[in-house]
């Protein structure tokens, strides 16, 4: 191979390193006007009225718009379209938008917004998702139960029997608390109506599609006259995969003003609009033999979900999925709870709902291990999963590289000599990890394809690669680029990428879920090969070579056997024209059919699952609580790196990301004073106080790639945007404990928290800082799944419980 | 409100430009020279992302008034390469991974151009010291050391040799 595996210049690196990136907010045009939302300061009311007069009054104000322009909701999810693009009748959190001014310029729409008066009449503050249980006022009409949202309760084997058959019973709670994406773009997007009056809207988007069916519905426009541009993404993580009501109000405003409009979110406005990790509390109760094979898992989670629906659903689901896809773990139980709280919604960053459950369990796992008197390192390796097996939740696994990644890391950290003895103050700690390649379900059920690849070729020898998927920065570009350019021996910048474009480019879903590389890379792969026939029949009648031994390669089409005989890969464009007309081709991709065929299955398959292993080494300050990370391996089951300094750019920007959730970053907020109304707000929406790691935390990263190619994946690869993330906090935890002897089973992992560890410890109390225990929680009859080994087909043997009201419109 | 009108070196060209007084030097550059490759991302002084180049210092063109550079040197992101060549540095982050979203590429890469201009053999502690108010989401920063490291090499090679 000429391009994939080898390391080169990303074919969108230029217009970075030279400014002339076009994000959404360095997009301008003629007669343009400026769009800011009022945002609600009240976390839970109704609106009793809202009077825009004096703001309408204002010099340069051009408009302003309210609930009562946006009667249709929508949302991310088909089972939760509970958002409004401005609020009718009711604000759920401080920072709901209520009204939008639209105006000359920004300062003349901020000095609009105070000019409209609002009056709320307030209703019962949710705060967290114990008082959403006891609460009697609810959030929304909608959802399982009271607050509850979504409720589920999953079994996979008879759990009591696998208990009853363990060696030694673990029983352990841990808390995750919530943070946000801290993209360094701000949200931004600019609407106008093009010059035959059709839509069109350019954002700062991870999901273009997504956001083109959302504004279809939610503006009741049709479809084919919306258009969608995802500009290039400072930045996403997940916090630009939802719809968004500023997204929304534009499109509405250009289309009624015609005119563009344009919005960029403050930072302020950025916390609001979160979607981050969400808070979850989770108990796990583990059963194992004396080897520390395990019978059995009951795991409990209560998520935290904010004030709509988003991706909590399938947030929930994720809270309980992957398990089992990276230990064998033969019986399975998982009851998952998501409550509407008053606070920003909570939604898909990066690992998606299994960080916080993988910190818990690996952290379970260095128990069982000092328990049992067995090595974390050399127990993981002994419970691993098997590959191309299906789980006791039906997920069908791929090619695991974990072991390779354990031996790899434990190698490199000089894990045996340093492990448990290290003196007081320093420690190291593993914890290991998978991940989605893509998630094997849409968003909203269709038997279409999930990826789609055009591929336009010019006489010049020049080719455009036409795709639905969005660059965020992770390179998805220079995929697409390089799976064409290695197919049709062509150099990368022969091939321009044409992406996130509803109008120009077929479907792909978004840049979610780690599944851009696999799903658009097979599409694309598809593609090109298909144009490769295509041009091979036509020069193969040239040149009397037989198509078998044409090779592709140095922008030239020649003869295997003799490779000055051939032609240039330009002249093969129009032999091939000559002979069939315009040379355009398509690929697709559609992930196999999932194996669970159960209510609620449809979240965790996916074509094949990265793996990670991780060892950190910590310095603890006894005196202080204070956390130095000196170091970190990691290790990475990728499959195959397309191109490895962006593959090791994943890893490595997953381990900073991880580092700032163990130690530091965090949603979090406070109630203001009772004289200043006692309302429940965020504690700190600015970048100066959201502590994020700076060029002085980092550690040195050291990375490892284990390369296996896995057949499902383009040229063998698989994901790494967000696998690499997982083992970094669990494994802080662990070394934090092999430092000073103390369990933080909670992040992030503050001085403050060490500290009172530390305390209870020289107090003979427990040598720990979490939460005491896991709330009654009335859970719905558990739906009964029997594993593959007993026979199971990945049916329910139950109906489970019929549930109530969704928010379907 | 009335314009102010100023004469400043923007990338090496004299310019004069006429803006409302309470612009930052940021606005002034975005919206009324059109250099875009400068952004923001707080506009508080905080993420670094704006960063600019003022009579060869890094500064904050969030928390610098337009009226503040009359008859000052700016030098942003699009005046880093010359004579149709990337500077060193442009090419090594371009190289080597150093630009994921390239969001705040542009801060990072004026704010190591000063640092070299000061330190042309900067240790890694001194690198990492330079660039720790910037922020970058993606990288992790490592790509980002090594990209600055590495344009050392072309850079010395640029300089003349003392006699």
């Amino acid at each position: 191979m000429n391009i994939i595996g080898k390391s080169r210049r990303r074919v969108d690196a230029r217009a970075k390193v030279t400014g002339q990136t076009r994000f959404a907010d360095d997009l301008a045009l003629p007669r343009m006007v400026h769009c800011k939302l009022l945002r609600s300061t009240i976390p839970h009311a109704r609106i009793v009225r809202i009077d825009v007069a004096r703001a309408l009054a204002h010099p340069g104000v051009h408009m302003v718009l309210t609930g009562r322009d946006f009667p249709i909701p929508y949302g991310i999810l088909p089972v939760s379209q509970d958002e409004y693009a401005l609020a009718v009748e009711r604000v759920r959190f401080v920072g709901d938008p209520v009204a939008a001014v639209i105006a000359r310029d920004e300062l003349t729409a901020f000095e609009a917004l105070d000019l409209i008066d609002v009056e709320y009449a307030p209703l019962q503050t949710i705060p967290s998702p114990e008082a959403g249980l006891v609460a009697t006022d609810t959030i929304h009409e909608y959802g399982d139960r009271g607050n509850i949202h979504k409720i589920v309760s999953l079994g996979f084997g008879d759990i009591d029997k696998a208990f009853a058959d363990a060696d030694h019973m673990f029983e352990d709670t841990f808390f995750y608390q919530g943070n946000t994406h801290l993209p360094i773009e701000q949200h931004a997007a600019l609407a106008a109506k093009d010059p035959d009056g059709k839509l069109v809207l350019w954002s700062s988007t991870q999901t273009p599609h997504y956001v083109h069916r959302a504004l279809s519905k939610a503006l009741d426009m049709p479809a084919a006259h919306i258009r969608v541009v995802a500009a290039p993404n400072g930045g996403g993580f997940g916090g630009k995969s939802d719809p968004f009501n500023h997204e929304v109000v534009i499109a509405k405003a250009a289309w009624l003003l015609d005119r563009p409009v344009k919005i960029c979110l403050t930072r302020e406005e950025v916390f609001y609009c979160h979607r981050g990790r969400h808070p979850v509390l989770m108990q796990f109760k583990t059963g194992v033999k004396r080897d520390g094979t395990i019978t059995g898992v009951h795991l409990k989670t209560l998520l935290d979900g904010g004030a709509y629906g988003s991706y909590g659903v399938a947030s929930t689901f994720y809270t309980g999925a992957l398990q089992t896809v990276t230990y064998h773990i033969p019986t399975y139980h998982f009851q998952g709870c998501r409550v509407f709280t008053n606070k920003p919604p909570c939604g898909p960053k990066r690992g998606h709902g299994t960080p916080q459950s993988r910190f818990g369990q690996e952290i379970q796992l260095d128990k069982i291990a000092e328990a049992l008197h067995l090595d974390p390192a050399e127990m993981r390796l002994r419970i691993v999963e098997k590959p191309d097996t299906l789980t006791a939740n039906y997920l069908r696994v791929g090619t695991i590289g974990l072991e390779e990644c354990i031996r790899r890391v434990t190698a490199a950290s000089n894990w045996t000599n340093t492990h448990r003895k290290l003196p007081l103050g320093r420690g190291v700690g593993i914890a290991c990890s998978s991940y989605l390649s893509g998630a094997g379900l849409p968003i909203y059920w269709n038997d279409m394809p999930h990826s789609g690849v055009q591929l336009k070729l010019d006489r010049s020898g020049g080719v455009t690669a036409f795709c639905g998927a969005t660059e965020i920065g992770q390179g998805s570009d220079d995929v697409l680029v390089g799976c064409v350019a290695e197919i049709l021996g062509l150099d990368p910048l022969d091939i321009r990428p044409v992406t996130g474009d509803t109008d120009l480019t077929p479907v792909d879903l978004g840049s979610y879920s780690s599944r851009v590389t696999l799903m658009m890379g097979n599409a694309a792969i598809q593609a090109a090969e298909r144009a490769r026939d295509q041009l091979a029949k036509a020069v193969s009648a040239k040149i009397s070579v037989p198509v078998d031994r044409l090779v592709f390669a140095e922008r030239r089409v020649f003869d295997a056997q003799n490779p000055t005989v051939g032609v240039s890969f330009a002249e093969a464009v129009c032999l091939a024209e000559a002979q069939f007309g315009t040379i355009g081709t398509t690929g697709s991709y559609t992930p196999p059919r999932s194996a669970a065929k159960f209510k609620g299955g449809g979240v965790g398959p996916s074509p094949t699952y990265s793996y990670t292993a991780a060892v950190v080494e910590v310095e603890v300050d006894p005196e202080t609580g204070w956390v130095l990370v000196p170091r970190v391996w990691i290790a990475h089951d990728i499959g195959r790196a397309l191109n490895p300094p962006l593959v090791r750019g994943q890893v490595e920007g997953s381990v900073y990301m991880a580092l700032g959730e163990a130690l530091m970053e965090e949603q979090i907020f406070r109630r203001l004073p009772p004289h200043l109304s006692n309302a429940l707000v965020h504690k700190f929406p600015s970048m100066l106080e959201y502590k994020s790691p700076t060029t002085m935390d980092m550690p040195e990263v050291f990375t490892e790639l284990v390369e296996h190619p896995d057949p499902r994946g383009p040229f063998g690869a698989k994901e790494v945007g967000q696998g690499p993330l997982l083992p970094v906090m669990p494994a802080l935890a662990n070394a934090v404990y092999d430092a000073v002897g103390v369990r933080i089973d909670e992040v992030p992992i503050t001085p403050e928290k060490i500290l009172k560890a530390l305390d209870a410890k020289a107090a003979g109390k427990p040598a720990r800082y979490g939460p005491a225990g896991f709330p009654s929680i009335t859970w719905p009859e558990t739906l009964q799944v029997p594993p593959p080994w007993e026979g199971g087909d990945g049916k329910a043997v139950n109906k489970g419980e019929s549930k109530r009201k969704k928010a379907e419109v | 409100m009335q314009n102010v009108s100023i004469t400043l070196t923007v990338n090496g060209e004299p310019t004069e430009v006429a803006f409302a007084p309470y612009k930052t030097l940021l606005e002034v550059l975005r919206e009324d020279l059109n250099l875009c490759g400068t952004k923001h991302g707080c506009e508080l002084g905080e993420c670094g992302a704006c960063a600019v180049l003022l009579d060869g210092q890094p500064v904050l063109s969030c928390l610098v008034l337009g009226v503040e550079c009359d008859g000052r040197t700016v030098t942003t992101v699009e005046g880093l390469a010359s004579d149709g060549r990337l500077h060193p540095l442009q090419e090594t982050f371009a190289d080597l991974g150093a630009a994921q979203c390239g969001y705040c590429t542009p801060g990072f890469l004026v704010t190591a151009k000063a640092l070299l201009d000061e330190h042309p053999e900067p240790t890694r502690d001194q690198i990492k010291e330079a660039l720790s108010g910037n922020l970058c989401r993606c990288t992790g920063y490592q790509q980002i050391f090594e990209a600055v490291e590495a344009s050392l090499q072309s850079l010395s090679a640029q300089r003349p040799v003392r006699s």
